[in-house]
């Protein structure tokens, strides 16, 4: 299995030149499993770029694992080259929610007046799934989903693939529901989503300064994912959801803050557009 | 269940932090009934703060409370307000007395409600009680 970041961004997209080195497009990530299936997490304006690499090496599915609908994990869809093609079979997972299908939440973004074409007329075949709260199967790997907390249904994925495990937990806020450091795991949004990750992915939204102004807002200081990233014993982190008010030096202050705060491992990264995640057995992931 | 899905249900996990931050007496048990938090007020009208022990059945936990209705008959468990949630899963309100844990008298109004997380799936439920008064 290999991971490659198309979008690391949280929010808006945020283009410029404060952010170049970890990149301005919104949450995407392409997994790549042992026999060629595409598995794509959450489809922000960084799938845009993903689609179009595609030419060439496309498989005939291609599944996308929605973590919510949230604008920014939803709004790269419609500019997916592969969903204008009728020879695409495209599966869309999502989380359950009370009111509306998966299809007609997603509809109301692809349709006019926010969008020119209705969901229904693109030449694509596509089907919607809930995502089953447990673990199921892509290819040769094991989906883990759980709801987990954010504004709104949100799922969080564990993809596992030959013993290497990858955990993506991209808005979440685990700090509200508990407090983290004297809970029992079981107890804690997400844990058992990120438990022993080779990589976990998660929310890094805010600094502890910026934090206590947005308590409720759904997303993780730098404190939190320290903190549960090693509840959760992960081998290695990527922060991930970086605030669009965050140009990259910022970035980079989380970064040290994240390193000081989580000694379990020196392999801490911030996510950037262009990374590479191998965990094909025996490799060292993040790159 | 495997290892990596060992995990309360998110509903449960939000129910508890809302119930940790009210002055509210209330209660939570799981899908099976099983006492799994309290807060601090509901510890204060029980007799007994709640431990981080193992979840207790309530057809165990319930009888040391030896709950009865206002005119001091008994009242079986699945007649009190959490017992007609787990059996019928539908709201469910009534006025007990009980026996608490530091053997005070005590009279309350009980409510209780199912948690469902989706339209099939329950997982628990929530009691809220206020006492009504004290008869040491």
């Amino acid at each position: 299995m290999r991971a490659r970041i198309w979008g690391s961004r949280g929010s808006l997209a945020t283009p410029g030149p404060e952010t170049v080195r970890y990149g301005g497009n919104t949450a995407c990530i392409e997994v790549a499993l042992s026999d060629g299936s595409l598995v794509i997490l959450d489809a922000g304006t960084g799938i845009r770029g993903l689609g179009l690499s595609l030419d060439g090496r496309r498989p005939a599915r291609i599944d996308i694992l929605l973590t919510h609908l949230h604008l920014d994990h939803l709004e790269g869809l419609g500019f997916f080259t592969p969903l204008w093609d009728p020879a695409t079979d495209l599966h869309i997972w999502g989380p359950t929610s009370p009111v509306q299908s998966l299809s007609e939440r997603i509809a109301t973004v692809l349709s006019p007046p926010l969008f020119p074409v209705h969901l229904m007329d693109v030449p694509s075949s596509v089907s919607f799934h809930d995502a089953p709260q447990g673990e199921w199967a892509i290819g040769p790997a094991t989906i883990l989903s759980q709801p987990i907390i954010h504004a709104g249904p949100t799922v969080g994925y564990r993809i596992q693939e030959r013993g290497r495990s990858l955990a993506y937990l991209t808005d979440h806020e685990p700090a509200i529901g508990s407090d983290l450091g004297s809970v029992a795991p079981e107890w804690i949004s997400g844990f058992s989503v990120a438990r022993r990750a080779d990589v976990l992915i998660h929310d890094c939204q805010y600094t502890e300064e910026e934090y206590p102004a947005r308590v409720g807002w759904g997303h993780s200081s730098t404190e939190h994912v320290a903190t549960f990233a090693g509840m959760a014993g992960a081998a290695s982190l990527v922060l991930f959801h970086h605030d669009p008010m965050h140009g990259d030096e910022q970035l980079e202050a989380m970064l040290r803050r994240v390193r000081d705060l989580y000694p379990h491992t020196d392999d801490v990264a911030l996510a950037r557009e262009g990374m590479e995640i191998d965990l094909s057995p025996g490799s060292a992931a993040v790159g | 269940m495997t290892e990596a899905t060992q995990q309360r249900s998110i509903v449960l996990i939000l129910a508890r932090d809302l119930a940790s931050m009210l002055a509210t007496p209330m209660l939570i048990v799981d899908v099976e009934g099983a006492v799994i938090f309290y807060n601090e007020a509901a510890g204060a009208i029980l007799g007994r703060p709640f431990t981080e022990a193992e979840p207790v059945a309530f057809e165990d936990w319930g009888p040391a409370f030896d709950p009865r209705d206002v005119e001091g008959k008994p009242v079986a468990l699945a007649e009190t307000s959490l017992g007609i949630v787990l059996k019928e899963r539908t709201p469910a309100h009534r006025t007990l007395r009980f026996r608490n844990a530091e053997g005070i008298e005590r009279v309350v109004e009980s409510t209780a409600f199912p948690l469902y997380a989706r339209a099939d799936e329950f997982v628990g439920a929530v009691a809220v009680f206020w006492g009504k008064h004290e008869e040491d």
